[in-house]
């Protein structure tokens, strides 16, 4: 058994893509190993930034002898078949076997295929990996690089080691032939060094200061950094992408603690974090508690000073990086947030949706509703509510809870909070027109709540603009304030509202506008602030606020064309309106030119436009739809089983997140149980029974008339009495027998059992609803042990079909039982 | 330092050119360098060129960055197998110590809009300072280099604060007899970066850049490609201006690079037009 090492030399491979090219370098090599039957023992891949290393354990010298079989035609066939056989099995008539199958004499050719050896194996698997490799981005190179044929590799191929024992395996790819001598550390030790396998690479290349496996770089860049922190007194903020990154930059690695001037500590510490990391690649450090003065670069080498000359140079670096953050700081700060939105008007969110500015309007609006209407409320973010799981908040203890929460809106009222509300939502996206933001992304949000603090404006407010888009992640927190909630709530639906309006719900895979995350995050917030929307009403409400908005832009357009003289032409106008976003597909519906003449006021704009959308049933149902799907993903993952959600979504006309959740919970909780289980059997056996007798109520007979309407005739004064006459004969002949005692038993249990339940729900008690559905377990046992439904008495055979719809009716309060398995 | 850099390159074959005479955003522009890299005759040139970023400008109060700075650019087509070699003699040449200076080649994939162009390579930090732009082209005006070319931009005043260990580029020695970066240049930051803000005329701007991209058609009609693209580089910088008066909005933004794209690609594809039957001949088995 022999070792065999396989280095892929070349200029520096990106950070990012290393791990992804050793996953894929072990999978090739294991592809083409396997195509030629070679099973390799323990296979290593290693990566610096100037190669890509795989060392396999344990190759045989050669793969295994084959011997394969080809079935000819039967002795006796026609010759023609014979001889082509012969032709494409390459052999003579002699050279057959003759062998007897299921009684037939047959032809058979045997090749015997020698084993290959392994080395040749290798020779050929290397250009093959080479050529095959699935880098994110390839170039070419050099003089080659005439055609668009020559080889591609993430950056330049400049060496090949193949050793498979201590033999060379000779191959060539990209131009390169392979040989025995890699590169050392390109500063440390720039000559070439010849390696002999796989057995002293890892030495070779670190006597030569190259570490050349990844991990341990990455824990030397882990450990060290922490280290050279705590000598400066200080602690290291960790950040494994970070110690990844770096790992990927150097092949010697060597942390390196310097400080920058304390004056920059002014300007928020997640700037100084960001800029250092994104832009510098550096950590940063803490004491006390707070961001520190200081930072952690890692070098590529040992350098002859010790490292001074590169920490003063990476220190004006960072100089000149934060100088331009304060800058920014300073200059934005300079601004309001009011005047900076303003700007927004520049900025489209989406074509057919209109501008950053137009979203916002509707934002407010709608943060502005949901306070109002008493959705969303001072109180709830009181902690000593109960909350439902998954909101980290609901672990901590109650005091830390109450600091974190918000004491401030005790006193507040409606109204006051609704402005709150409105004035956040106004000013939540002022800071993407930032210089900061501009430079940072990631910082929108954070940099709004900043600014608004420094502008003076209430807590709540900045908290509200600064939380506004959270939760972002499924680990993320979830707002509890009721400002950021009204807002958070009011920016995610309008946007799940915009995008399914103009045709843009996700597909599969493809959600580019993050609408399910934005929904899942209604949801959580809904769930963990246990706030109770009326969705259908919600939605009605971003719908008309859409509406209105949308209108309004058009009304402003045809104002502004008939005062610059221009008049008013529809088709200019449609183009324009197209291109200027807004929901033109409301276009077709607008009134001719006379009706833009009168100058409307918004009350009459907001009708006119919310009575000329007709999209509204589709989006709502849609939306709905979505919504329910999210919840079903997000309880799924819960551990909540599917078929309950299912069972509870089934019963439709339920809007209200919350005590959906409740039901479904207490369903759960309910199935589980003996009862549960036994009264879910009892269902079952009645549902079957009422399937397989066709039953369709009381008044089946009427709806059988073949009609087409079979209730046509219902409201026909002259038929009135007839079907009077009829209903009162069957409700008459009910029961005119006297029932058997566990017929008249599961009677009594039902007209108790039945208004308990309703009652239950109506009080969203769940579990009491679920209670009184148990108590009607014995009765339907027993009922189904001791009577017969299908009597020979059509009487009988109705009377009981109907008592167990009834039963079926009365499960029906608290779930679709039918959805159930098992 | 560039007459070093100078000697150095002009061993290694490089042609020794001058500035181009019209204000560009950086050397890349320069026909020497983007026409020349299409093609598949061999090119060899170095030249200092200054480069103009109108919304890099800071008033004179950032300590590195420029409106108005220089960069030291060199291509080689096709590229050397030792590029990197070569490069990093280059620093030592004119100074840099890589056992003293940590030097790192770090991914940054070249990509410029407006010139329809790209590349792979990366932004070499010299202590954690981006130094120089280190990249193989792959497409210039959205056809295939073939070969592909090295190219090597170097900010010389980047360079030149290592060298002479100073914190802020005003502090360089511009000679022995006390002059610095700052007398020569901190008046011009201060007033172009006033003007490039706040008071360059945005109509005249806007009619410059009508009148450029006519004359660009013109030419490119007129069969002549290096005219074309003298007004494809006007019609660039006059596109940068009107982004640091932030007069153009985001949406605008996307086709005014279009607009600039167009016309470097015009410009590119006549002076393939040009060339293409002589390089065919000349380089056989080369084909656009």
């Amino acid at each position: 058994m022999t070792d065999f090492l396989l280095e892929l030399r070349s200029e520096e491979i990106p950070a990012r893509m290393q791990a992804g090219a050793r996953a894929d370098l072990e999978k090739l090599f294991r592809k083409e190993l396997a195509a030629a039957g070679v099973e390799p023992g323990e296979v290593t891949v290693w990566s610096t930034p100037r190669r890509l290393a795989l060392i396999a354990r344990d190759l045989p010298a050669a793969t295994q002898a084959v011997r394969e079989e080809t079935k000819g035609p039967a002795v006796g066939a026609p010759a023609q078949a014979l001889e082509g056989f012969l032709r494409k099995a390459g052999l003579t008539q002699d050279q057959l076997e003759v062998r007897d199958l299921k009684g037939k004499p047959t032809y058979f050719a045997a090749v015997e295929k020698p084993g290959r050896a392994v080395s040749q194996v290798l020779a050929q698997a290397i250009p093959a990996i080479v050529r095959a490799f699935p880098w994110p981005k390839s170039m070419r190179w050099g003089a080659a690089s005439i055609t668009t044929e020559s080889t591609r590799w993430v950056r330049p191929l400049s060496g090949i080691v193949a050793i498979f024992g201590e033999e060379l395996v000779v191959c060539e790819a990209g131009g390169v032939e392979s040989g025995y001598a890699t590169l050392g550390h390109r500063f440390h030790h720039p000559g070439p060094i010849t390696i002999g396998g796989a057995h002293d690479y890892a030495d070779k290349l670190r006597a030569c200061h190259v570490i050349v496996s990844h991990e341990e770089r990455q824990d030397i860049v882990r450990m060290g950094a922490a280290e050279v922190a705590t000598l400066g007194g200080l602690t290291l903020v960790e950040d494994e992408g970070l110690v990844v990154e770096n790992a990927g930059l150097t092949e010697w690695p060597v942390p390196l603690l310097g400080r920058f001037d304390e004056a920059f500590l002014e300007v928020p510490p997640e700037v100084i974090q960001l800029t250092a990391r994104v832009n510098q690649k550096y950590f940063v450090c803490e004491q006390g508690g707070k961001l520190a003065n200081a930072f952690v670069c890692t070098a590529n080498i040992e350098a002859s000073d010790g490292g001074d000359a590169i920490v003063a140079g990476n220190r004006k670096v960072l100089a000149a990086r934060l100088s331009d953050a304060r800058f920014f700081w300073d200059t934005d700060r300079k601004t309001t947030l009011a005047e900076q939105a303003k700007k927004l008007e520049r900025i489209t969110f989406h074509e057919k949706l209109g501008t950053v500015a137009d979203k916002v309007e509707r934002v407010a609006k709608l943060a502005r509703w949901l306070v109002e209407e008493g959705i969303v409320t001072s109180d709830i973010d009181n902690p000593r509510r109960p909350r439902e799981g998954g909101d980290p908040a609901s672990s901590l203890p109650l005091a830390a809870q109450q600091e974190s929460g918000g004491p401030a809106f005790a006193g507040a009222t409606r109204e006051e909070l609704a402005d709150m509300a409105e004035q956040a939502a106004r000013l939540c996206k002022a800071d993407l027109v930032t210089e900061m933001v501009g430079e940072f992304p990631e910082l929108q949000g954070l940099m709004g709540g900043y600014y608004a603090r420094a502008e003076g404006l209430p807590e709540a407010v900045a908290d509200a603009i600064r939380d506004h888009y959270k939760p972002v992640g499924q680990g993320d927190e979830v707002p509890t304030a009721p400002v950021t909630v009204a807002v958070s709530l009011a920016d995610k639906l309008d946007t799940l509202f915009g995008f399914f309006a103009i045709d843009q719900a996700p597909t599969g895979s493809k959600d580019p506008y993050a609408l399910r995350r934005a929904a899942l995050g209604i949801v959580r917030t809904l769930q963990s602030n246990i706030v109770r929307l009326p969705f259908v009403r919600l939605v009605e409400q971003a719908y008309s606020t859409f509406a209105f908005n949308s209108e309004r832009r058009w009304y402003l357009y045809h104002v502004r064309s008939s005062q610059s003289g221009r008049g008013f032409h529809p088709a200019s106008a449609q183009v324009m309106f197209e291109n200027r976003g807004a929901a033109f597909w409301l276009f077709d519906k607008l009134p001719s030119d006379d009706a833009f003449q009168v100058p409307y006021n918004d009350a009459q704009l907001e009708a006119f436009s919310t009575a000329r959308f007709g999209a509204l049933p589709i989006v709502e149902r849609d939306l709905l739809d979505f919504f329910a799907d999210r919840l079903k993903v997000q309880q799924r993952e819960a551990g909540v089983r599917h078929d309950l959600i299912d069972a509870v979504f089934a019963l439709g006309g339920e809007d209200d997140l919350v005590r959906l959740l409740a039901r479904v919970h207490a369903l759960q909780a309910f199935v589980g149980t003996e009862d549960g289980a036994n009264l879910l059997a009892g269902y079952k056996r009645a549902a079957n029974i009422l399937k397989k007798e066709d039953w369709l109520g009381i008044e089946g007979e009427i709806a059988r008339t073949g009609e087409e309407d079979p209730l046509a005739g219902v409201d026909d004064p002259d038929l009135a009495p007839v079907i009077a006459a009829k209903m009162a004969e069957r409700h008459g002949a009910e029961r005119n027998y006297t029932p058997e005692p566990a017929e008249q038993a599961l009677v009594d249990a039902l007209a108790v059992a039945a208004p308990r339940a309703e009652q239950a729900v109506a009080a969203e008690d769940f579990a009491g609803a679920m209670a009184a559905l148990a108590s009607l377990r014995a009765p339907i046992d027993a009922f189904f042990d001791s009577v017969t439904v299908n009597d020979a008495d059509p009487a009988k055979r109705n009377a009981r079909l109907a008592l167990l719809d009834q039963f079926r009716a009365a499960v029906h309060n608290v779930a679709d039982f039918s959805r159930i398995e098992g | 330092m560039i007459l070093t850099l100078h000697s150095f390159w002009s061993r290694q074959g490089c042609l020794i050119l001058q500035p181009y005479d019209m204000r560009m955003g950086a050397g890349t522009f320069h026909p020497a360098t983007t026409l020349r890299a299409l093609g598949p005759e061999p090119w060899k040139a170095a030249y200092v060129q200054p480069s103009r970023r109108p919304t890099d400008g800071r008033y004179g109060e950032n300590p590195n960055r420029l409106q108005h700075y220089y960069q030291y650019q060199v291509i080689l087509k096709p590229n050397p197998a030792n590029l990197q070699e070569l490069y990093l003699a280059s620093l030592a040449a004119i100074g840099v110590d890589p056992l003293a200076h940590d030097i790192r080649f770090v991914e940054d994939d070249w990509e410029s809009p407006t010139l329809g162009a790209w590349g792979l390579g990366w932004e070499v930090w010299c202590d954690g300072m981006e130094v120089t732009q280190f990249t193989y082209f792959q497409q210039i005006g959205g056809y295939d280099c073939k070969p592909v070319a090295g190219e090597l931009t170097y900010g010389l005043e980047r360079l030149a604060m290592y060298i002479q260990g100073v914190d802020r580029v005003y502090d360089l020695r511009f000679n022995d007899q006390g002059v610095s970066y700052g007398d020569v240049f901190l008046a011009n930051e201060q007033e172009l970066s006033k003007y490039n803000f706040e008071i360059a005329d945005t109509e005249q701007l806007f009619t410059g850049f009508r009148h450029a991209e006519a004359e660009a058609v013109r030419c490119i009609e007129a069969g002549i490609p290096l005219a074309a693209y003298d007004q494809a580089i006007e019609a660039s910088h006059l596109f940068n201006l009107l982004q640091a008066r932030g007069v153009i909005s985001v949406q605008e933004r996307a086709s005014y690079i279009g607009r600039v794209r167009d016309l470097a690609k015009g410009s590119c594809e006549a002076w393939i037009k040009k060339n293409e039957a002589r390089w065919a001949s000349d380089y056989a088995g080369w084909t656009v």
